[in-house]
């Protein structure tokens, strides 16, 4: 009998270009996105070393990071932005690389039109200049950030070099109650882990509460791999994946379906399959999830008070601890419960699919916003706007005092225009609490979609549950 | 790539821990289409005050370390996004050695990729720097990337791990793409028998 291997080392090993004593692995990609932000530098590259692009189709370019979501053009845009956009067309153009732009009907932040269009599969390894790209696990691929330079590598070889990470099973038992969701699930793990407790790692989640997930809330507890520093985070495929991804216009048609749900069909871990480590997660009991500090492990439940400095032993820890609650003007041990919030944005990779549309819109139907609260909505893609549109979800937005916007990362990394005024408070879907990552200044409170329009309704930090 | 091969430098102390690409870099600087001008960026919100003024107590600011080459960091440095603006801009303001008890992966790739050396220390090391960063804030380390060392001012010798693969690569100055690139025998045959 052959040895049981995890999902993980099946496709680690089917990818396998080369393996070296005395070097990182060479592993060949599938699939390579790429953006406007973490591009120009290796397209500058190639030209200067008289490079092409060895495998442009299975290269795709789209813009998201740095563009508008007021208009469908570039004219609310920053001259600096309007360069780089530019710039990235010409790039995408001249080196044969299939682009969604602007104006076209299939564009969307990078994570979400992957899967969106089928290209995203179970089996493949597939990269992107953007540490995000653990979402794509979601289909029981390797996929995973990568810098700059390694970007130029891809492009040009369609190969990374790669050291060996080790693997880390992430069982997940029990129920979600309702009101909880697959963020609050990630959000969870990250706090009993950290920020850095999944560095050198490769999750595979698992576990009843993770098969009842459907693939947009599996993305999601994906998406959010990195924030525990895990290299990526993945989920065996199984008739979800497949009922998902049927028809997509780039999945495979006809025979080839069938010919590809065969081989995806081995591709779950083997039975007695080892790992490097596992942690479990109860979920049965959790509540909807809120972070209160400066890094995404920095998470409670919404019932929770603050933590307090004075009980961190750890010197560094309580130094980190109290550097945050300053930052976030908290008191230590009080509520966050019913702290006042001013912005709520729902969108970005993590929670800007139809499912968090539809579970915001479920919230905020007949209702105000709270005064004073400004509230963003901003679709991962322009299909997803339209569908959206299509189920009035648009309207009640609007209705409530919101913000329909058009589809792109918007107020996750506050590039584009969207951003927190300094000292603001926001519930945000998206995945980072950083320093001023949603504008200098600005606070943010990580949350889900339910928690984050029941927040904009009250106009403080609510548990979604009192507003079902 | 720039080699790197040894370096001798006072220690720019940053004891904060997970030290984030946000703040190494923050967004607003990431428009840029080439690598210059980002140590403009760098700690941007760190290092100025909310009227743009330079914050005279963050250590860039100061004098004392001003031309100093090692940014001594608290753990789990680096983690957050996979922008390489953030090796990019800590190069560009003179920074060629990070110490830390650990690195986020995607950023320790980016460093070494790029010449910077991301030196992993014990938690007791660390803890000495810092004080020795406080108490005699322009003493100098030594350190050499053949050896692998790291040398205190009173001489104590720490050796650190690095890859060989790596560590060749920043002592030559050599661009991992060529490396890659000589194999593209075998990834046209790969390719070949996938289709
Ligand atoms: S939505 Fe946010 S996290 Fe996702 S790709 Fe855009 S900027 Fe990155």
């Amino acid at each position: 009998m052959t040895q049981p291997k995890t999902l993980f080392e099946k496709i680690w090993e089917s990818h396998l270009v080369a393996e070296s004593d005395d070097a990182p692995s060479i592993l060949y990609i599938d699939l390579h996105l790429v953006h406007e932000v973490t591009s120009p530098q290796a397209f500058s590259g190639l030209r200067e070393k008289g490079l092409k692009v060895r495998r442009p189709e299975r290269t795709i370019g789209t813009m998201d990071h740095s563009i508008p979501t007021l208009s469908l053009d570039l004219e609310t845009a920053d001259a600096m932005a309007i360069q780089q956009l530019e710039q990235f067309e010409k790039n995408c153009d001249q080196f044969g690389v299939q682009f969604y732009g602007m104006d076209s009907p299939n564009r969307g932040i990078v994570h979400v039109i992957g899967p969106e269009q089928g290209f995203t599969q179970p089996g493949q390894t597939i990269v992107c200049g953007d540490s995000h790209t653990s979402t794509h696990g979601a289909f029981g691929a390797l996929a995973f950030g990568i810098g700059t330079s390694e970007v130029e590598h891809v492009l040009a070889s369609q190969s990374l070099l790669q050291n060996r990470p080790k693997t880390c099973l992430v069982k997940f038992e029990g129920k979600l109650q309702p009101g909880v969701t697959a963020k609050d699930m990630i959000l969870a793990l990250n706090a009993k882990i950290g920020i850095g407790g999944g560095t050198g790692y490769v999750f595979e989640y698992a576990g009843e509460a993770i098969r009842a997930l459907n693939m947009e809330e599996r993305m999601t507890l994906c998406n959010m791999s990195i924030e525990a520093g895990a290299r990526a985070g993945m989920v065996a495929p199984d008739d979800v994946t497949f009922d998902y991804l049927k028809g997509r216009p780039y999945a495979p048609q006809g025979e080839a379906w069938d010919a590809a749900v065969t081989k995806w069909r081995k591709l779950p871990s083997d039975k007695g399959a080892e790992y490097d480590k596992t942690i479990n997660v109860d979920v049965e009991n959790l509540e909807p999830m809120v972070t209160f500090g400066t890094n995404p492990g920095m998470g409670i439940q919404v019932s929770e008070a603050v933590p307090s400095p004075n009980n961190e032993r750890d010197a560094a820890k309580q130094s980190a601890l109290q550097k945050a609650l300053d930052y976030m003007d908290l008191v230590p041990a009080s509520n966050l419960k019913g702290h006042t919030v001013n912005v709520v944005f729902i969108g970005s990779c993590t929670n800007s699919r139809m499912s968090d549309l539809r579970a915001a819109a479920s919230i905020l139907k007949g209702r105000k916003v709270a005064e004073g609260m400004r509230l963003l909505v901003v679709p991962g893609s322009e299909n997803i706007r339209k569908e959206a549109e299509a189920e009035g979800i648009d309207k009640i937005v609007r209705d409530a005092g919101g913000e329909w916007r058009f589809a792109g990362c918007s107020m996750c990394i506050a590039m584009n225009g969207d951003n927190l005024e300094p000292g603001q408070y926001a519930v945000s879907t998206s995945n980072r609490n950083f320093e001023g990552r949603q504008g200098k200044g600005g606070r943010t409170f990580l949350a889900s979609p339910l928690t984050a329009a029941a927040s904009a309704i009250t106009g403080k930090v609510t548990d979604p549950r009192e507003l079902m | 790539m720039k080699s790197f091969t040894k370096l001798t430098s006072k220690i720019i102390p940053l004891p904060n821990t997970d030290v984030d690409t946000d703040q190494i870099i923050p967004a607003r600087y990431l428009k840029v289409i080439d690598k210059s001008g980002l140590a403009e960026g760098l700690f941007d919100s760190w290092r100025r005050l909310e009227d743009g003024s330079p914050n005279p107590d963050f250590p860039l600011n100061q004098d004392e370390y001003q031309g100093a080459q090692v940014l001594l960091a608290g753990d789990n440095f680096g983690c957050g996004s996979s922008r390489e603006h953030a090796p990019w801009a800590l190069m560009g303001w003179g920074i060629n050695v990070v110490i830390s008890t650990s690195f986020a992966d995607i950023f320790r790739g980016n460093a070494l990729k790029n010449g910077l050396l991301p030196i992993v220390v014990s938690e007791e090391i660390q803890t000495s720097l810092f004080d020795l960063s406080e108490e005699a804030p322009t003493a100098t380390v030594d350190i050499n990337l053949e050896t692998q060392t790291l040398t205190l001012p009173d001489g104590t010798q720490v050796s650190f791990e690095i890859d060989t693969f790596s560590k060749t690569c920043m002592l030559e100055g050599i661009d991992q793409l060529g490396y890659l690139l000589k194999h593209d025998e075998q990834i046209a045959a790969f390719e070949e028998a996938r289709a």
